[in-house]
């Protein structure tokens, strides 16, 4: 695949950059990022994945936008309330590159459907806000190899962090199950600034971009967390558990299975 | 006693132990914070037998959501 002439103008920016250049874009171009949920952080990375011409983005989400859903999910605008998420996302994107083609899945994943979904990708992004979701990436990522970006937001903090299965720091090396039920509470629950979202949903799309044109230092084995408030980042290390019940010496997790939802009681909340 | 917690340098009672910590810090839902001690994860069942050295880092890490509900 060579660029064409618009491409080389659209894309100009990336191509004189010297670690990306002709062949990187091109790259790109051939590549897939399935983005798992088009709320706050899918938003911001749907946008530039789309725009950096990333050549085939998968989304995922079966719900519909809502007006609360506007004050940080910015692929969203006021007349797409009603709307489904998947087709709102889809139509921005596109509108913003029509270079590329953008792969809808018009569900919730689950221990049955994510393998399948996720493994025609190269990378994949977690933009999603329940835990049992969380934790059914990481492990699908892990049996599929597939390498992925975890992130969550609440009220002013933010945190990410990228896994290369079977290699570095997993979330369950962090985290080894999700949390009580009502131990913690959701976006819809105890509020979230909307622009966090940006600043970390761009943080993914960038650990994605690095990933497939394999620049620089990935955020590995290293947990990023941002304070608004303090306007403060922190890289905090984190190294593999050797008693991950998932990627550990011993694991105890060896097929994929549904976590129970206990942390969101809310009927109908949207995060 | 000299610990770091979340990478700032923090004077403690000796001889806490983490989940005295975790209280004395207030914490406010320790179920739903890891802790890392000097670079491992430290398992939830030790909280209450670790006690806390002088210059020993630790983190706590919160879990948190964000994005989409219904992916």
């Amino acid at each position: 695949m060579s660029l064409t002439e618009k491409q080389i103008e659209r894309y100009s920016r990336h191509i004189i950059l010297e670690q990306v250049g002709g062949k990187g874009q091109e790259k790109l171009l051939r590549s897939k990022v399935l983005i798992i949920g088009a709320g706050g952080l899918g938003a911001p990375a749907g946008l530039y994945l789309a725009a950096a011409g990333v050549g085939t983005i998968g989304i995922v989400d079966c719900d519909k936008v809502d007006l609360t859903n506007l004050q940080r999910q910015i692929i969203h605008h006021t007349s797409d309330v009603g709307v489904e998420k998947i087709k709102s996302a889809e139509n921005k994107m596109r509108a913003i590159n029509p270079d590329i083609t953008v792969q809808t899945y018009q569900t919730r994943v689950d221990a049955k459907n994510i393998s399948d979904i996720i493994r025609k990708y190269d990378f994949v992004i977690d933009g999603t806000d329940n835990f049992p979701a969380k934790f059914l990436i990481n492990d699908a990522c892990y049996f599929e190899k597939i390498p992925f970006s975890h992130a969550g937001i609440l009220r002013f903090h933010g945190q990410l962090i990228t896994v290369l299965p079977g290699e570095t720091t997993c979330y369950r090396c962090i985290f080894s199950a999700p949390p009580p039920a009502n131990a913690v509470p959701s976006c819809s629950q105890a509020g979230v600034l909307g622009v966090l979202a940006g600043v970390i949903g761009s943080l993914q799309a960038t650990e994605a971009i690095k990933y497939l044109l394999g620049l620089g230092k990935l955020l590995t084995g290293t947990l990023l967390t941002y304070d608004a408030l303090e306007m403060n980042f922190r890289a905090v290390k984190l190294n593999r558990n050797p008693n991950c019940p998932l990627c550990g010496g011993k694991p105890k997790i060896t097929e994929l299975k549904d976590e129970e939802q206990v942390v969101c009681d809310l009927k109908n909340c949207k995060c | 006693m000299n610990l770091v917690i979340n990478g700032k340098e923090t004077n403690i009672t000796a001889g806490l132990t983490v989940n005295q910590l975790l209280a004395q810090e207030n914490v406010q839902m320790p179920d739903m914070v890891s802790v890392e001690l000097n670079g491992q994860i430290l398992k939830r069942t030790k909280f209450d037998q670790t006690i806390l050295k002088d210059d020993d880092k630790v983190e706590f890490l919160y879990f948190m959501g964000g994005g989409s509900v219904s992916n």
